[in-house]
């Protein structure tokens, strides 16, 4: 009896703090203790909500932020991953490359997107240029430590079977990489949100950032925060999607 | 020690062949500058002090977000932490405002404070809240148990078993934590300032581009990457320093 009690008290009170939080939420705006114009009411965020989504127009926006973020994050895997296992393998290259790595790999990315600007102009060229810029590092970083920490004996089974260098990499390296560069993946895909929303900020693209944005400037805060709980939603849901999806991929390591 | 120069070949390299093609070719442009240009933008920008009252800018509202938004979150993670029914009830509303990403906020933050360092400091401390939170709470966790046994045997009151056992023993990683947390208010100060705020090194940046000046951003940029990388550089070193034989490895925790 009390275990069971124990068992369902977690989620219940858990549950109970957000409503909470709430209900201090509604109480807030109703007795008007912030004014409204900074913060709505629950119930006005959640009618601006049901109303954009309804009339398709934050569907579309929503659309536009996640598709340039999907984007972005994939082709930074991609040259991450590619990259990582090409300076990964080779002792060589590692000593030659990676100390200018580190050194770039903390400079904001947002700050490369004035030299993007510059080089490209305000398009979506340049947004997702600079998603796949910021959204690298940590992928190829990742990839190369992968790489990096192989066991030295499966270097000679490689050499004992013969495999060519692309075979090594297919067969031994990748697999050996892949929860390095799963992790760093998650941490790109924040990155690729946050870039995302800058990027539209600063451009103008179709997307929430942009619709946001726009909204504080128009003195119209349920469209604003129906449009902040709205990429709070893309960033839990990717999030939660691609930590499913590692543990998928990971299953065979656990056993 | 011979200090390994294959990682300065390479970025030296590149700079001298920058250099000479963009001689060859006499290239004017409105969004490249030569090496030597920039290096002297910035030389002229660290004379006249511009590039000291934007870095002041920015690293106020940096540090200060990261007092009041990390300070918040080192608080209420000791406290989850300690309690294990605080930490189950705070995990639903934790795991829905984490997702949220740092630059939706921007807006939000524009309309309530104004342009300055207001808007950017609040966007700062919700970033560095998160880290903190997260990262302090697994700290107390891995807390010998032993030791708060300890404790409760010597009649301790609470308060004393905060000061003298807890945070002592978690201290090497609430370390960690403050040093990545330094790391991401920077960035998002950078960020904050190039999306909106009219201050620091992010809005200089804007400016630089806006105005045609290749050679004074590409400097920025440069300055902002030292900046950042020395503060991380100095930080990992004290790290090491202090900490060297409490963290796991012995080495002070590379990641």
């Amino acid at each position: 009896m009390t275990r069971r009690a124990s068992r369902w008290s977690a989620p219940a009170s858990s549950i109970a703090l957000t409503l909470g939080l709430l209900v201090a939420w509604a109480v807030i705006t109703q007795r008007e203790w912030v004014s409204p114009i900074f913060l709505p009411s629950p119930a006005a965020t959640f009618n601006a909500l049901v109303d954009g989504l309804s009339r398709g127009e934050l569907l579309g926006l929503t659309a536009g932020t996640v598709e340039r973020m999907a984007y972005g994050w994939v082709l930074a895997s991609f040259i991450g991953i590619a990259l990582g296992a090409l300076i990964g393998t080779s002792v060589t290259l590692r000593a030659w490359l990676q100390p200018m790595l580190e050194v770039i790999r903390p400079l904001p990315a947002s700050a490369v997107m004035p030299i993007a600007i510059a080089l490209i102009g305000l398009s979506p060229a340049m947004v997702l240029a600079v998603i796949a810029f910021g959204a690298v590092w940590p992928v190829l970083l990742a990839t190369i430590h992968g790489f990096a920490s192989i066991e030295p004996r499966l270097h000679e089974v490689g050499r004992v079977l013969r495999l060519s260098p692309l075979a090594f990499v297919c067969k031994i390296g990748l697999p050996n990489a892949l929860p390095d560069a799963l992790a760093g993946m998650r941490l790109s895909l924040t990155v690729s949100l946050i870039l995302a929303i800058v990027g539209e900020m600063l451009a103008s693209q179709q997307g929430l950032g942009q619709a946001i944005l726009q909204a504080a400037r128009a003195f119209r805060p349920a469209d604003l925060f129906a449009g902040v709980v709205l990429l709070g939603v893309i960033g839990f849901v990717s999030n939660t999607l691609l930590t499913a999806a590692e543990r998928r991929v990971l299953r065979w390591k656990q056993l | 020690m011979k200090p390994d120069l294959r990682g300065l070949a390479v970025p030296a390299a590149l700079m001298v062949l920058a250099e000479a093609g963009m001689r060859l070719n006499q290239v004017q442009s409105d969004a490249l500058a030569r090496p030597t240009e920039v290096a002297g933008a910035l030389w002229q920008a660290v004379r006249d002090g511009s590039v000291w009252l934007s870095s002041g800018q920015t690293l106020w509202a940096a540090l200060a977000g990261l007092a009041l938004g990390g300070g918040l979150g080192l608080l209420l993670g000791l406290w989850l932490g300690l309690s294990r029914r605080a930490a189950q009830a705070s995990t639903l509303s934790v795991e829905l405002l984490r997702p949220v990403p740092s630059v939706a906020l921007i807006p939000l933050s524009m309309l309530v404070f104004g342009f300055g360092s207001g808007m950017e400091i609040a966007v700062v401390a919700f970033t560095c809240f998160w880290p903190m939170l997260i990262l302090t709470q697994a700290a107390v966790r891995q807390v010998e148990p032993r030791l708060l046994e300890v404790a409760q045997m010597l009649g301790f009151p609470p308060l004393a078993r905060v000061t003298k056992i807890v945070l002592p023993a978690a201290l090497p990683r609430i370390f960690m934590a403050f040093r990545l947390s330094v790391g991401i208010a920077l960035v998002v100060g950078v960020t904050v300032e190039i999306a909106a705020n009219p201050q620091g090194l992010g809005y200089a940046l804007m400016n630089a581009q806006q105005s045609l000046r290749p050679d004074l951003m590409f400097a920025l940029v440069l300055w902002i990457g030292l900046m950042g990388w020395g503060l991380s550089a100095g930080l990992l070193a004290l790290q090491h320093r202090w900490f060297r034989h409490s963290l796991p490895g012995g080495t002070g925790g590379q990641s």
